[in-house]
Parts: structure tokens; sequence; C-alpha cells
């Protein structure tokens, strides 16, 4: 089968088009996510993680806080971004361990489609974590964050996280610190991810109008639009030359 | 091997940078003046409260130059991402370690001037965030410089984080202001919310600018001497390099 494929076919898949393009995004996240069915690695640990820091959360703040309302936005968003750590540096790590990444960066693609192929599958480990984690909090804490605009928020806010997490993890997979290294960037940087996730939640857990979530809404569109127009100009430079 | 992305013979800006030195050394010497004996007192604050408000010219001063340090990580990266020449990198990773200096010289002097106006030394407003998340991305971007061996990787990838750092510091601002602020805007006036404000007078204002130009030149001393520092141990590396082959 490999061996039918010619040069000329090679250097078509090379072009191709969007349709191309978006196929082989396609191809490098079924891969990722093909071997993360099999290893069980990462969305495991991550929802496990995720699921005991709710518990550890509702040991520390019970009887100390009057309403769990008032805490529960701010766990949520919390235990994301640490469990969210913990799975991204595996997107490289586990190539890097391998000794696949070679491999993976001679594929005749666009790197970006091999970044955005790694966003995809990550974005799916993310989101099963997630539909776990917001059940967790409702029968920890009884506060419902099943509200369509906690999950659009949940969504965008994962949709850029991803997106920052997973070039931040292809840089750390080059240093010496490796996945020391990982959160003490990316935590700086998704502040305003953060604060906005938070926010959009009080809105809504409040009871407040759902108008007030917009601007937050809108703060988290303009994060994930910029985040990614970066990501798409940088990514070639991180791979230059390897 | 000249073209060894040339750092340039250290001794050759000797003289120079020590005139700026003194030049800078001077000013500083003028802010100090300015800020304890020149500048009137402000009229609509008593006690305390008062006194504290000198801190003012400091703390606007350090903000000047953290902020010039921030400017400068972010033209150092993407000179580098373009021109490939690493001498631009030297810039930006002496602009980041500069600008944390003074970026930590903010909050301080900002948290000791809040305690007697605020009655804290700390609160969350939108400024105070902002300027402490950028202070932790300072401190990461050098962490992060330090686990590489390599020059030009190091390079691409500290510039590669200071530019999302850049775009992300702006909305971290935007996202906390969406909370009330209670940070005084001295220049842009209307902000009914905010505390410990005050009216500028004329002898205010112009230690406020001596304060500005003074810890301008401070930076930049500073600057180009931590970027000679860069400049020589590239040399020395190179040099070792050499006698190696």
């Amino acid at each position: 089968m490999v061996a039918d494929i010619s040069g000329a076919e090679l250097i078509s898949h090379r072009a191709g088009g969007i349709a191309a393009y978006f196929r082989h995004v396609w191809a490098v996240a079924e891969k990722d996510i093909r071997a993360e069915m099999r290893s069980k690695e990462v969305v495991g640990t991550m929802a496990a993680f995720s699921v005991l820091s709710a518990v550890v959360f509702g040991l520390a703040f019970d009887l100390r806080v009057p309403r769990p309302e008032l805490v529960v936005p701010g766990i949520l968003w919390v235990i994301v971004l640490f469990a969210g750590v913990l799975g991204l540096h595996r997107s490289f790590g586990s190539e890097v361990d391998h000794g696949t990444l070679a491999g993976l960066l001679l594929a005749p693609v666009e790197r970006s489609a091999i970044y955005m192929g790694k966003v995809v599958a990550n974005l799916v480990y993310f989101l099963i974590v997630e539909a776990l984690l917001v059940p967790a909090l409702l029968i920890l804490f009884d506060v419902n964050l099943l509200k369509p605009i906690v999950l659009l928020g949940l969504l965008l806010g994962t949709i850029g996280y991803v997106g920052v997490g997973t070039l931040f993890a292809a840089l750390t997979s080059r240093n010496r610190a490796r996945e020391t290294l990982l959160p003490v960037l990316l935590l700086p940087v998704l502040a305003p991810l953060f604060i906005a996730g938070v926010g959009l939640t009080s809105v809504i857990v409040d009871g407040r109008a759902g108008s007030e979530a917009w601007p937050w809404l809108g703060i988290i569109g303009l994060y994930d639009a910029l985040t990614f127009a970066a990501a798409f100009l940088l990514v070639d430079v991180v791979w230059e030359n390897s | 091997m000249s073209t060894l992305s040339s750092p340039s013979r250290p001794g050759r800006w000797f003289k120079p940078l020590i005139v700026f030195d003194v030049i800078a050394g001077l000013a500083m010497v003028t802010v100090t003046w300015a800020g304890l004996l020149h500048a009137g007192d402000a009229i609509n604050l008593a006690g305390e409260e008062q006194t504290a408000q000198r801190i003012f010219y400091f703390h606007i001063g350090s903000n000047i130059a953290a902020f010039l340090g921030f400017l400068g990580s972010v033209v150092g990266s993407i000179g580098y991402l373009f021109s490939r020449r690493l001498v631009w990198d030297r810039w930006a990773a002496a602009s980041v370690e500069i600008g944390t200096i003074f970026g930590i010289l903010v909050l301080l002097s900002g948290s000791i001037w809040a305690k007697p106006a605020w009655n804290t030394y700390w609160t969350w407003d939108p400024r105070l965030t902002t300027a402490t998340i950028t202070v932790l991305i300072y401190i990461a971007y050098m962490l992060f410089r330090n686990g590489f061996d390599d020059a030009e990787t190091r390079a691409r990838f500290a510039g590669v984080y200071a530019i999302f750092a850049f775009l992300s510091v702006p909305l971290t601002y935007y996202s906390a202001r969406l909370f009330r602020s209670i940070h005084p805007i001295v220049f842009d006036g209307a902000n009914e919310e905010a505390q410990g404000g005050f009216a500028i007078g004329p002898t205010m204002g112009q230690t406020l600018t001596i304060a500005m130009i003074g810890f301008a030149l401070l930076f930049f001393a500073l600057l180009f001497h931590r970027v000679r520092q860069f400049d020589a141990e590239a040399r020395i590396e190179a040099l070792r390099e050499r006698f190696d082959e």
C-alpha cells in the first residue's frame, strides 16, 4: 500500500487545497486519538485528576464557604487549567519519548496541519474530561453548570487553551526542564482566558441576565482568534531545522 | 569566522558607556531631589497619605522603565525572527531582565503606597493584576531560556513565547478591567470609583517628567551594560568553539 504512493502523488498531497489540508489535520488527530485509545495514558489521568481536585476543593471549602455558588466558577476553571497542563505535555512528550517526532515532521504536509491535528486531538481529550467534571461539580457542590452559555464559554475557552497549550507543549518538548516548565509558561499567558471564564461562569451561576456574559465571551473569542493567528504564523518557526 | 553573528568588540563601547552611566546617575540624583524637595505637597491629601504620595514619582518612573523592557522584549524577538541575527535576541533577553527588576519595583512601591491610601497592600485591580502577570511572564521567560543549550533554538523559542506574552497582556488588562477598578487614573480624569487620587500641580508635573526621563536613562544604562555582557559571553563562546576546532 505504502509503496504505491508515487512522488507525484506526494507532491499533490502537499498542494491539495483546503480539503486536503483538513484531511491531513484529521489524519494526525486520528493517529493521536487511536494511540490514546490503546494506551489510555492521558484522558484517564486527566479525568481522575479533575474529579480528585473537585473532591479536594470540596474538603477545603466545606464549612468555610457559606454558599458553594461563591467558589464553584473559580473551582471549575482552576481544575480545567491544572488538568489541562497534565495532559498537554504528553502531546509532544510521548512523540519525543518514542522517537516518532522526526517521522511525524517528515510527513509531506504543512507543519501547521500537524499542529492543528494535535490541537484537535487535545480538544477531544479536554472535552471528554470536562463532560465528566461538570456533572461531578453538580453532585459535589449542588451547582448546576449545565447551562448553554457556560458550556459555550467552556468550549471556546478550551479551544483557546488547547491552541496555546499545544504550541507551548511543542516549545517545552525541546527544553531541558520539559514538563516542569509548561505550567510556568502557560498559566500567566492564559490569564485573560481564566479571568473571562470565571467572570462568565459567575454571571450565570449568580443568575444575572445572560446578556452580561457577552463581553466575557467576546474576550474569549478575541483571545482564541489572536492566539490561533499567531500560532499559524509561528508554528513553522518552532520546527524549522528539525 | 567574522560572521559569528558579530558580537561587537566589548572594549569599543567602554568609554561612551561610562559617560552614559554618569549621566544616568546624575539624572537619578535629580529625580530624588525633585521627588523629595522640589515637588509640592498634594493639596487634597493630608498626613501619612500626603507623604506616601511622593512614592508616586518612583512608581511611575519604574513603570516607564518596566514598560520599556516589555517593549524591548517584543521588538528584539520580532527582530530576531525576521533577521535571524542573534544580536536581536540578546537585546530582547537583556530588556526582559532589566524590565523584571523595574516591574518588581513597581509592584513593591505600589503596595507601600496602597497601604495608607487604600488601607490594604493589595487588591485585584486591573493594573495590579496586569503588572503582576507581566512580571510572572518575564520570570517564566528567563526560566525558559535557561533550559536551552543551543543559542539559535533558545532565541527562536524565547521569541515565540515573547510574542504570545505580548498578545495576552493587553487582554489580561481588559478582562481584569471588567471587574471594578479602584486604581486612580491621574492623567485620564474620570474614574468615579478611584480612591486616593490627587490633583497634579505645576511642580508635581515637572517632577513627574524628571522622574520619567531619569528612570528611562537608568533603564538604558543598565540595558547597555547587560547587552555588552551578553555580547562578551557570545564572543567567548565563539572563541572557545574556534579553539576546540
